[in-house]
Formats: C-alpha cells, sequence, structure tokens
C-alpha cells in the first residue's frame, strides 16, 4: 500500500512552521539595521561583531556557567533518587515516579512563582529563620544567582531523574550480579557496569537540563529580578524592546550553535538504546 | 540498615524539596493576609477574588481552549504522519525524523522568536489563531514520537489480515490499526495538552496585546507584585491536575483488573 | 484456461533494482494442495503476496479462473491468507475475530453465530469464542487463524509459513490435521514453507524454488526421487552429489568407476552430476564392492547407522545402512542401478 501521500501535510506543515522560520532569522542575523531600527536586507556581520563586546560575552559565560552548575547539580542529586526509585518494589516504584511528575503538571510559571513566594524578604523561609532567632534581619535570598540556579534545579529535575530512572528499570539485574559473581564491590560494580550502561540516560538527561536551562529568561527574571542578566533575557530584550530582530536573530543562532555543540559531545556517549523521557 | 534509613531521608528530603513550595502556595492561599507571610487568619477571600477577575478567568478560557484545540489537531495530525513516517523508505525516513526534532530540539525562545518573525513577515495578526498555529507546531513532534513506538510494535500483518478479509483501508485503520496504537495515540495526545497548558516561552512571543494565557497573565501579575489570587488559583490548578491524576491511575488499574 | 484456478504468467518482481522474481509461470488447479518450497530469500513469499493482492507484480499477468486480477485490491479478492505471525487482531476475542470479515460483508447476526460455531468446530476449538487472542497458545492461535479465513469460503486459501512457529511435535500433528481441513472443505491451498518434510508430507504438488526461480514442479516422489539438478537434490533430503560423466545411455562413470543406470537421452561423455540417496548404498564385503574405501565416522541414530565412507579417490560418502562397520575399516559399496540419479550440470 502506498501511503506517501498521508505524509504531506506534515511536510507542509514542517516546511512552513519549522524550517522557514529558522531560515527568517538566519537571514535576519545578516542584515543591517536602519536608524530607525527597520531592517536592510544588505549583508553584514555586524551582528556577530557586535556579540563579541565584553558585556555580551559575559553574558554567554554567565548563562554557560549557570547552565553548567544547573545541569551539574541535577545529575547529582537525580541520579542517586531514580537509582533508589528503580530499586523500589514495582507498586511503590510507579507512585514515586507519579510523585516526580505531578510537578511538571503544574503550571511552570507558577512553579517558578512559588519560590518567589518562598524566597522573598517575607517569604516562609526568612519567616522560619528569625522565628528560631538565627538572624535578626531577613536575608537577601531573592534576585541573586543562587535563586537562579535553585530556580532551574527545582523546574528541570524531572527531566534528569525520568530518563536514568526508565534505563536504570529496564537494566537486566543479573548483570549486577555477573559482576559480583566476579568480585567485584559494590562500588566496582556502580563505576564498572551500572553507571557506563546508564549512560544513554544520563546524556538524555544532561541534553533535557542544559537545553531549557541556558535559553530560560523567566526564572532568571523572575528570580534573579534583572541582576542576573542571561541570554534569553537578552533575546527578549532585543525582539521586544530594543526591537533590534537582527542582533536578537544573531545571539539565538548563537545559542542554537551552542546547544548543537552540547548535543553533538554528547550524544557521542549514547548508543542506539536510547533513554528518552518516552 | 543504615543504608535504607540514609534512603529513605534522602529521597524525603527531594520531595520536600518538590512539593514545600506548592506546600506553601496552597497554604497562603487560605491566609488572610496580603504581604505578610505571617499566618492571619483562614480565608477564602482570595478565591472570591479570583473568581471575580476576569482577566484571569479570560487567561483561564483562552489556555484551555487552545490546549484542547491544539492537542486535537495535533494528534490527528500527527498520528497521521506517525503512520506515514512508519510507512517510509529508512532515507526519507531519516529526513522527516530529523524535521521532527527540530521542535524538541530546538529551545523554546528560538521557536518563540522565529515564529513570530513568520507571523510578522506574513502580515498575520498576533492573537488567539497565531497562538494555536505555534502550539500545534510544538505539539505534532511529540505525538509522532509518541506514536512511532506503537507502530513498530505492530504486528505488519494485522492491516494486510484485516484487507484479506475484505476490510477496505479505511475500514481496517479505524477498526484495526487505530485500536491497536491508542495507548500511544493517547499518550500522544496528553502530551500535547500539558505541553500546551504548560507553555510560557512561545506563547510568550507569539500572542498579541488582549490575548492572554494563563502563563503570560502570572508573568505579567509578577511584574507588578505577588498577589494571593494567584496562590489560589495555583492551589485550585494543582488540586485538579491531582485529581485528574488519581482518576487515571484508578481508571488503569481498572482496565488492568 | 477454466482447468486453472491461479495461472501465473511471465510474473517478475523487482524491488528498486533488485530483481527477487524472475518470469514465474504457474498453474494451479482447484482442490490442488500445492507447496511453495525453497531457502528463504527464494521469492516464494513474494509469490504468495502477489496472489494475495498484497504485492503488485513488476511485469506478467495473474489470471483468477481466467479473469486478470493484477488490479483487483487484496479486500475485493476470493482468495484468504494465514499469515506467518497469524496476524490475529488481539484488541478483540476469538469470536470477533473468526466473525470480522462476516461482518464486512453484512451478514446476518444469527448467520455468523452458526458459521462461526461451525468454524470452531471444523478446527477443533468449541467453546472458545469468548477468549482472549492473548490467553491461547501458539497452536490455537494457528486454528483461529485457520477459522478466520476459511470462515469467509474462499477458493482458494494461502498459508505463509503457518506452523513456522509451533514447537515440533504441534507441528506434525498440525500437517496431518491441516490436510484433512484441506481435504474436507475442498478448496485449493497455496502453502510456503522452507521445511521440506512439511512440504513433502502434504502436499499434491511442490514448487521448488530458489533465487527467485521456479526449479522444479512435480509430486512429492518425483521431486525427491528425480530431482532434476543439484540445488533440488541438495536441498530436499540428505544426499550425495557427486560429478559424473555420461558415458552412453544407461551407462555411468563416477569416482572412475562404471556404474549401470537407467537413464537415457544424454549426450555421450557429458558432464553431469548424480544424486546416491544416503540409505540406498548398502555397504558390502571389501571385495564385492563396486567402489571402495576407509570408514571415517560411524554414529548411531536409533532406527541406522550413520556412516562416513572416504573412498580410494577421496570422495566421501554418507550412508544409512542398518548394518554396521567399524571406524577404520576397509568396506565395499554397491549401488543399485535404480539409485543413481543423473541430473543436468547447471552453471
Amino acid at each position: 500500500m502506498n501511503k506517501k501521500w498521508l505524509s504531506i501535510p506534515y511536510a507542509l506543515w514542517s516546511l512552513i512552521f519549522s524550517i522557514i522560520p529558522i531560515i527568517i532569522i538566519t537571514i535576519y542575523s545578516f542584515c543591517k539595521r536602519s536608524p530607525y531600527g527597520k531592517i536592510i536586507y544588505e549583508f553584514t556581520l555586524d551582528n556577530y561583531k557586535q556579540f563579541l563586546e565584553p558585556i555580551y560575552l559575559n553574558v554567554l559565560w554567565r548563562s554557560i556557567l549557570l547552565a553548567a552548575i544547573s545541569t551539574t547539580a541535577c545529575l547529582v542529586i537525580g541520579y542517586p533518587m531514580a537509582m533508589i526509585i528503580s530499586k523500589t518494589s514495582i507498586k511503590k516504584r510507579n507512585v514515586l515516579i507519579m510523585l516526580f511528575v505531578v510537578p511538571l503538571w503544574t503550571n511552570f510559571l507558577l512553579r517558578t512563582y512559588a519560590w518567589m513566594v518562598l524566597l522573598r524578604d517575607q517569604g516562609a523561609i526568612n519567616q522560619f529563620l528569625i522565628y528560631l532567632g538565627i538572624i535578626k534581619e531577613p536575608l537577601q535570598l531573592l534576585y541573586n544567582p543562587g535563586a537562579v540556579v535553585m530556580g532551574m534545579v527545582y523546574n528541570f529535575l524531572p527531566f534528569m531523574v525520568l530518563p536514568i530512572y526508565s534505563v536504570l528499570s529496564k537494566m537486566d539485574n543479573s548483570l549486577v550480579e555477573a559482576a559480583q559473581d566476579l568480585g567485584a564491590t559494590s562500588g566496582e560494580v556502580f563505576r564498572k557496569v551500572i553507571f557506563p550502561l546508564s549512560m544513554p540516560g544520563v546524556v538524555s538527561g544532561l541534553i533535557m537540563v542544559f537545553m531549557p536551562a541556558v535559553s530560560t529568561f523567566v526564572i532568571s527574571d523572575l528570580l534573579g529580578g534583572g541582576q542576573t542578566v542571561l541570554l534569553g533575557n537578552l533575546i527578549q530584550n532585543q525582539f521586544l524592546v530594543a526591537r533590534n530582530w537582527q542582533f536578537g536573530s544573531a545571539i539565538s543562532m548563537i545559542m542554537m550553535v551552542l546547544i548543537l555543540i552540547a548535543i553533538r559531545i554528547s550524544s557521542k556517549y549514547q548508543d542506539e538504546e536510547g533513554g528518552g523521557l518516552w | 540498615m543504615v543504608r535504607k534509613l540514609f534512603k529513605r531521608g534522602y529521597a524525603t528530603l527531594v520531595y520536600l524539596f518538590l512539593y514545600l513550595p506548592i506546600f506553601f502556595l496552597i497554604l497562603y492561599s487560605f491566609n488572610d493576609s496580603k504581604y505578610r507571610g505571617k499566618w492571619n487568619g483562614f480565608t477564602l477571600r482570595w478565591y472570591e477574588e479570583l473568581l471575580k477577575d476576569r482577566a484571569i478567568m479570560e487567561a483561564l478560557y483562552n489556555t484551555f481552549m487552545i490546549a484542547l484545540l491544539a492537542a486535537i489537531i495535533s494528534t490527528i495530525v500527527g498520528t497521521i504522519s506517525a503512520i506515514a513516517i512508519h510507512k517510509m523508505s529508512s532515507k526519507w525516513k531519516v529526513v522527516f525524523m530529523n524535521v521532527t526534532y527540530i521542535p524538541v530540539m530546538n529551545p523554546d525562545i528560538v521557536i518563540g522568536i522565529s515564529l513570530l518573525a513568520l507571523f510578522v513577515s506574513l502580515n498575520m495578526r498576533l492573537g488567539f489563531v497565531t497562538l494555536l498555529l505555534a502550539h500545534i507546531t510544538f505539539n505534532i513532534p511529540y505525538v509522532i514520537l509518541a506514536v512511532l513506538p506503537k507502530l513498530k510494535q505492530l504486528n505488519p500483518y494485522l492491516e494486510e489480515a484485516a484487507l484479506d478479509l475484505g476490510a477496505t483501508p479505511m475500514y481496517a485503520f479505524f477498526k484495526v490499526i487505530l485500536p491497536e496504537i491508542m495507548p500511544g495515540v493517547i499518550t500522544g495526545a496528553l502530551l500535547a495538552f500539558t505541553l500546551s497548558l504548560d507553555d510560557f516561552m512561545v506563547s510568550f512571543f507569539t500572542t498579541g496585546s488582549g490575548v492572554n494565557t494563563l502563563s503570560i497573565r502570572v508573568y505579567s501579575m509578577t511584574k507588578v507584585g505577588v498577589s494571593p489570587k494567584i496562590n489560589a488559583l495555583s492551589t485550585v490548578l494543582f488540586l485538579g491536575v491531582l485529581v485528574l491524576l488519581i482518576l487515571l491511575q484508578k481508571r488503569e488499574k481498572n482496565l488492568n483488573e | 484456461m477454466q482447468d486453472y484456478i491461479i495461472e501465473l504468467r511471465g510474473i517478475t518482481k523487482s524491488f528498486g533494482d533488485k530483481e527477487v522474481l524472475g518470469h514465474i509461470d504457474l498453474s494451479i488447479k482447484p482442490k490442488e494442495f500445492i507447496t511453495l518450497l525453497g531457502p528463504s530469500g527464494c521469492g516464494k513469499t513474494t509469490t504468495l503476496r502477489i496472489i494475495g493482492g498484497f504485492e503488485q507484480s513488476t511485469k506478467g499477468d495473474l489470471y483468477f479462473e481466467g479473469e486478470r486480477i493484477n488490479e483487483v485490491p487484496p479486500f475485493k479478492r476470493q482468495i484468504n491468507t494465514v499469515f506467518q505471525r497469524y496476524a490475529l487482531f488481539p484488541h478483540i476475542n476469538v469470536f470477533e475475530n473468526i466473525a470480522f470479515g462476516l461482518k464486512i460483508k453484512k451478514m446476518e447476526e444469527f448467520l455468523i453465530e452458526e458459521k462461526v460455531k461451525e468454524m470452531l468446530k471444523l478446527v477443533n476449538l468449541v467453546g472458545f469464542e469468548k477468549r482472549k487472542i492473548n490467553s491461547l497458545s501458539g497452536g490455537q492461535q494457528q486454528r483461529i487463524a485457520i477459522a478466520r479465513a476459511l470462515v469467509n469460503e474462499p477458493r482458494v486459501l494461502l498459508l505463509d509459513e503457518p506452523l513456522g512457529a509451533l514447537d515440533l511435535k504441534l507441528r506434525k500433528e498440525m500437517q496431518i490435521e491441516l490436510k484433512k481441513i484441506q481435504q474436507r472443505v475442498g478448496i485449493t491451498f497455496i502453502y510456503v514453507t522452507h521445511d521440506q518434510e512439511e512440504a513433502l508430507t502434504m502436499s499434491d504438488r511442490v514448487i521448488v524454488m530458489s533465487e527467485g526461480e521456479i526449479q522444479q514442479i512435480g509430486n512429492p516422489e518425483d521431486i525427491y526421487n528425480e530431482p532434476v539438478n543439484r540445488f533440488v537434490a541438495d536441498f530436499i533430503g540428505e544426499g550425495n552429489i557427486v560429478d559424473g560423466i555420461m558415458v552412453k545411455d544407461f551407462e555411468v562413470k563416477i569416482e572412475e568407476q562404471l556404474f549401470t543406470c537407467v537413464d537415457k537421452g544424454f549426450e555421450e561423455n557429458e558432464l553431469i552430476e548424480v544424486l546416491v540417496r544416503p540409505e540406498d548404498i548398502d555397504i558390502v564385503k571389501e571385495e564385492e564392492g563396486m567402489l571402495k574405501g576407509n570408514v571415517r565416522s560411524v554414529v548411531f541414530k536409533g532406527v541406522h547407522y550413520e556412516m562416513e565412507i572416504k573412498d580410494d579417490n577421496g570422495f566421501v560418502w554418507m550412508v544409512h545402512s542398518t548394518d554396521m562397520a567399524k571406524k577404520g575399516e576397509r568396506v565395499g559399496l554397491f549401488i543399485e542401478p535404480d539409485a543413481i540419479h543423473i541430473m543436468k550440470k547447471v552453471g
């Protein structure tokens, strides 16, 4: 049965809404800007040159750093968690995994907002510390890079735990027993068998956390309070406030390349059997 | 024994981290004080005000409408596309899968601004329609990715068996193929629906003045200051999700038995 | 033309540049049990799928009772199929599976029930109506698949390695049962298998295929006793295949020895190949043997001994015999004229 025509609607849709938009911003990123902010279709590298100015490079560096810290934190917190869950009984497992998914079902903005409520001067944490008498004046918990990292870890932790869990739960336990049988200590079993086998899940997790972390502007906006400018904030600002779409497009291109490189590097360690979310 | 205790403690801490903020949101939604974090007594005032807030109610309506429509359309298009991709030669399959991964691997913000650029160059008025188009765009790949594995598991001869017994291709699809891949289709639809509900980034760039989704509304409210109305709203949504999940779990259990 | 229910005339099939079927001619009579036999990749399943309508031939014509049906879609052919992995619909029960085709025909409910019952009786699964497909054993699923196809009263039933997934014992039982069912319903069965024993047991005619071409068509005895070439001889049963020279009619030279045979009609001194089945070789005293050699190995197989005997020219003969020789012993080999099968040399 020939069903090729079934793919036509999707092919058209993808062309119009996935491929052409990216071509448009690619073109924009090489376009000149008129004094009034209009786009002039003449080739230039100015937008990319502009990005090489120290303030923008600083933003780039900060974005990568914060995303890397959050991703590492997610891995360090999430891996043991995935392991613990994968070792409980099947019935319990489903509940524990469900508990990780439920927060994902609540609105992302509200989740981030919840931390604003907790961290602000009159928030629960400061109140609690004052009540205990540990501090007299409320601590400045909100509007700093630490709060941003916190928000990223909170929002993206499930993306790390779920793929690692899905690989670990499918792992053949006889492999672990075989390693023990061959005289490996539990530490060695982990280093030489469990961890290498869970790499596909770890890689999926790293990508799924790093990508939204490096491109977010909401978390840095709400929890960083404009003090912590990231690539995402820069793009948003260029598109909606400064109305310099050419520069905004150039930053987007740079970010896309950055993510592609990150995926390339990490997917080296990933084999066929993917440990995706699904 | 110590190890077990340690594991318990660790897991408890992580779950506390996940749920503490949500717990406080719920708690504050009943607190009769606007600014203080201190407990000032129980009230349902914020829920009343929430119901009276037309902007929020409208945003809520938009969010659900768009999520529902986007989920339905992307599920139909995605399922058909998945079948087409499944039947392709491996060369075309690679091409289509790469295209499918574009919206998955692209950061939301890039999807948002590139669609904004597209809509503006097409002179489209930003609003409900552009929002819907954008949501369908980022939903379709997830439906495809949810349906494809089911198609792979499908016995390739089932369709032929139906045709062999006299079924037209249409009849075979609805009576044999669709029931078999239904779990994947439902997963895809649910995924699409929740992604739409949860989306902020793409909506933020592709909507026009006047049409708000819940996320956008919350975002602009946080700019003005924290209002306990949002706490009340969060509580309602969270409990709604919880009830829905419990119902789904129950249904699954019943089906299994 | 009407003598045949199905005819293939010059059927050719290519996938891309690769030709998988080259010019197949085949005529099948009504009520025949016909088997397409060959190793995997020989084109037997493709041939079946072309008859079923799941594959279009690149060239050639397909006739059903004299009418060309190349373009008729599968759901309009009076042909039904039993698929390799049964392809039962897992989401509906046994009754619904069997009734699937009848419901499409919009048959009356009570008639459907009657017919399904009848079919379940035919395949010995009375009372299984409400069972789920996944709760059935392989053999039971197999029977349901047959019932589901037969209930539509097809003129021709196609079976694609239907017993492939069953264990040996069940297979033997089902072979007999399938043959019985075919005789009872009295329709044409076209059966695909790579199992030569299965083909020989059940078929009226066997079609041996290799690399997209028909090697030989014949009844099981002919195929076994008079293979036309090395491929057929090798594929059907065990055999010693050795090069020879047809000196003249009824005389063949094998391993430098002259043998009397029953074949004629070859050119003088034509190079040919000779097939001798291992059970057709007798072990005799060395001095009485037409060929002499050393026993290389002896394995006890229950009904007979399986021996390898290397003759003085270096060819190793496989011999099945109830007489035992000892390993290392010198023995003679004796072959009756009618045990020598002469085949045209190919390639």
